[in-house]
C-alpha cells in the first residue's frame, strides 16, 4: 500500500481529511456551546457577583496552585466542589462563612505544611469568590469528582 | 559554511531560547523544592508565581526555538534568503521583550489568571504583533521561493498556532465556555498544530542527517501530520469529559485520543527506517542522537503516557492528579524540548562557522537529561497512582492527607530535577561555550563516497 501512495495523494488526504475533521469538531463544539449556556448549568446564568468572583479567582491566579474541575496546578485541593465539601448544599450561609474564615486565616505558617498566601481580599471580594464557587458547584460534570475529596 | 547568509538570524533566537530554558528548569527545581520544603519562600515568592514562570518560560523558549529553526531551515528549503532580516531582528527583540516584561511582572504579581495564558493583555498583544511579523516574513520568503512539503507543513503549523492563539483573548464568564475555548489554544497547539511544526522540523533534520531521498521523507511527513490532525482535533474531547459538556465527548474523546498515539509511533518508525535506509551518517552524531531520541521520547511521553489515562473510565479517577503532571512533563520534553535541542545541535556548528564540536559533552547531556526526565516521569506516575488510589478509589482521605503520603516520590522528583538542571547547563556550555574538540574537515563524510586511500 505504501508504495502506491504518492506524495501528492498523501498531501491531498492530509488537507481533505483535516478540513473534514475540523468541521466535525467545530460542529460538535457549536452544539456544546449551546449546551454549556443552557443544560449543563441548569439554566442558572452566572450573575454579576459570580462574574466578579471569577475575576477575583483570576486576579490572584488561584489556578496555579489549585485545580478547578480537575484543571490547574496539582499543588492544592480541587475547588470545583469546595462548596459541596463545605456543606454548602445544606447550609449555604454556614459554608460561606467557613470558606471566608479559612481564606482569611492564611497563611497558617505551620512548619512542613503547604502555605497559601494571604491575598488581602476585601469583604466584597470574599463574598463574590464564594458565590463563584457556589455557581461552579452546580455545573453538571457527569458525576466528577468521584467523591468529596475532589 | 552557511548556504544563505540570513540563516544566521537563527543564532540569536537559539541563544535567547537556551537562556530561557535555563530559567525554566531553574524555576522548575524551585517549585519541586517547595513540594518537599513547603515553607520555603512562601511569603516572598509563593508557589503560584514560581509555577507561572516555569510554564510560561517553557512556552516562550519553545516558540523562540521554533522561530529560530524556521529562519534556519526556510532559506535552504525555499532556496532564497529571508525576505527581511530587519523584521526578523525586530521581531526577536519584541518577542524577547514581551516575554521579559511578563516574567518580571509576574514577580510583582502582575498577571492574569488563566493557566498558561497569564500574560497581561498588552503582552498578549505584543506577542501577536511579533508572531504576525514572523509569519509575514517567512511566508514572503516561501512565496517567492521553492515550496517543499517541509516548508509548507511548517508554515501551516505556524500559521494555525498563531490563529488559535486568538482564543486567548476570549474569556467568557461562564466557566464551562471559558474552559472549552481555552483548550482551543492549549490542546490545539500541543496536540495539534505544534505536531505539524515538530514533524516538519524532524523531516528537515532526517533529510540532512540520513541523506535519504526527499520524496520518500516528504510523503511520510504528510501521512504523519494527517494522523496528527485526524486524531488530535476530535481528540480534544478528552479534555471535555468533566467540565460540564455533553456526554458524547466521553466516547469521541476516548476513541480519537487513543489514535493520538499513532503519529508518534509513525514518527519512531519513520526515523529508524530512514536511519537504516540512509547510506551515509552525518558527522554531527550529537544532532543525530537528539533527532532520533526526540520521536522515541515523544512516543513514550505524549503517546504511551497520554493513552494511559485518556480513556474516560480511567480518566474519571486520574483526572487532575500527579498522573497528569507525569504525562505533561515527558510529553513536552520528548516532543518539543528535544526537537528544539536537535535543531540547536544540528545548526550551531554552521552558525558559529565550525565543524561539529563538543560532541561528547553534548551527548552526555542527552543521556543525563533524558534519563532524568524519564525518572521524574516514573516518580510522578507512582505518586499519581498512589494519589488516585487513596483519594479517588478507596476514598475517605482528604487531599492534603494523601499529599503527605507522597513525600518520598516528591523528593525523588526533586533529585531528578536537579540532574536535569545540571544536564541543561552542560548542554548550553557545549553549544555556546568554548570549543573543546572539533571534528576536522578531513573526517567529514560527504554525500559522495570518499576516494579510496
Amino acid at each position: 500500500m505504501a508504495d502506491r501512495l504518492t506524495r501528492s495523494s498523501a498531501r491531498n488526504i492530509f488537507y481533505g481529511g483535516s478540513v473534514f475533521f475540523f468541521l466535525v469538531f467545530a460542529g460538535l463544539v457549536a452544539h456544546s456551546h449551546f449546551y454549556a449556556i443552557s443544560t449543563s448549568i441548569g439554566g442558572v446564568q452566572p450573575d454579576e457577583a459570580v462574574a466578579r468572583g471569577k475575576h477575583v479567582w483570576e486576579r490572584n491566579s488561584c489556578i496555579n496552585c489549585h485545580t478547578i474541575l480537575g484543571e490547574g496546578a496539582y499543588f492544592a485541593p480541587e475547588l470545583g466542589n469546595v462548596w459541596v465539601r463545605y456543606g454548602g448544599r445544606d447550609d449555604p450561609e454556614g459554608a460561606r462563612e467557613a470558606l471566608i474564615a479559612w481564606i482569611q486565616a492564611m497563611p497558617t505558617g505551620i512548619e512542613g505544611r503547604r502555605q497559601m498566601p494571604n491575598f488581602n481580599l476585601t469583604d466584597q471580594e470574599l463574598d463574590d469568590l464564594t458565590r463563584f464557587f457556589e455557581w461552579v458547584s452546580n455545573i453538571d460534570t457527569l458525576g466528577w469528582p468521584p467523591n468529596e475529596a475532589g | 559554511m552557511l548556504r544563505y547568509q540570513t540563516q544566521k538570524l537563527a543564532y540569536m533566537y537559539f541563544v535567547g531560547a537556551l537562556v530561557l530554558f535555563l530559567a525554566q528548569v531553574t524555576f522548575g527545581v524551585l517549585a519541586g523544592t517547595i513540594y518537599v520544603l513547603p515553607n520555603l519562600l512562601s511569603e516572598v515568592l509563593p508557589f503560584h508565581i514560581i509555577r507561572m514562570i516555569h510554564t510560561n518560560s517553557l512556552i516562550v523558549w519553545l516558540l523562540m526555538g521554533f522561530f529560530g529553526a524556521t529562519y534556519y531551515l526556510i532559506p535552504e528549503e525555499a532556496e532564497r534568503d529571508i525576505f527581511s532580516p530587519l523584521i526578523a531582528k525586530l521581531q526577536f527583540w519584541l518577542f524577547l521583550g514581551a516575554g521579559g516584561v511578563a516574567v518580571v511582572g509576574y514577580l510583582f504579581r502582575i498577571h492574569e489568571g488563566r493557566e498558561f495564558l497569564e500574560q497581561p493583555i498588552y503582552v498578549k498583544v505584543a506577542i501577536v504583533v511579533a508572531v504576525l511579523m514572523f509569519l509575514f516574513n517567512v511566508s514572503m520568503t516561501v512565496l517567492k521561493g521553492r515550496k517543499t512539503a517541509v516548508n509548507t507543513v511548517l508554515l501551516l503549523g505556524l500559521w494555525l498556532a498563531g490563529i488559535f492563539y486568538f482564543f486567548a483573548f476570549y474569556n467568557p464568564t461562564n466557566l464551562v465556555l471559558d474552559k472549552m475555548y481555552w483548550w482551543w489554544v492549549v490542546h490545539l497547539w500541543v496536540e495539534g498544530v505544534w505536531e505539524l511544526i515538530m514533524a516538519a522540523v524532524l523531516a528537515y533534520l532526517l533529510i540532512k542527517v540520513t541523506g535519504v531521498d526527499r520524496e520518500i521523507i516528504e510523503k511520510w511527513l504528510y501521512v504523519i501530520v494527517a494522523l496528527s490532525l485526524f486524531s488530535g482535533l476530535l481528540g480534544t474531547g478528552h479534555h471535555y469529559f468533566w467540565i460540564g459538556l455533553p456526554s458524547y465527548w466521553l466516547w469521541v474523546g476516548s476513541i480519537f485520543s487513543t489514535f493520538e498515539i499513532l503519529p508518534f509511533f509513525a514518527m519512531v518508525v519513520w526515523a529508524f527506517y530512514l536511519l537504516y535506509q540512509g547510506g551515509r551518517r552525518h558527522e554531527n552524531k550529537a544532532a543525530l542522537l537528539w533527532a532520533v531520541g526526540c520521536p522515541v521520547m515523544a512516543f513514550f511521553g505524549a503517546g504511551v503516557w497520554g493513552f494511559m489515562h485518556t480513556l474516560h473510565p480511567i480518566n474519571y479517577y486520574t483526572h487532575g492528579t500527579q498522573v497528569t503532571a507525569a504525562h505533561g512533563h515527558l510529553a513536552f520534553y520528548g516532543a518539543y524540548v528535544m526537537i528544539n535541542i536537535a535543531v540547536f545541535t544540528y545548526a550551531m556548528p554552521s552558525l558559529r562557522g565550525l565543524m561539529p564540536f563538543n560532541q561528547l559533552l553534548n551527548m552526555w547531556s542527552f543521556w543525563l537529561m533524558t534519563s532524568a526526565m524519564a525518572f521524574m516521569t516514573f516518580t510522578l506516575t507512582f505518586a499519581g497512582i498512589v494519589q488516585t488510589h487513596m483519594q479517588r478509589v478507596v476514598g475517605g482521605y482528604s487531599y492534603m492527607d494523601v499529599q503527605d503520603q507522597l513525600a518520598l516520590f516528591f523528593w525523588m522528583r526533586l533529585g531528578s530535577g536537579v540532574v536535569v538542571v545540571v544536564a541543561a547547563v552542560l548542554l548550553v556550555y557545549s553549544l555556546l561555550g568554548p570549543v573543546r574538540e572539533q571534528l576536522t574537515a578531513g573526517r567529514r563524510v560527504d554525500a559522495e563516497p570518499m576516494p579510496a586511500e
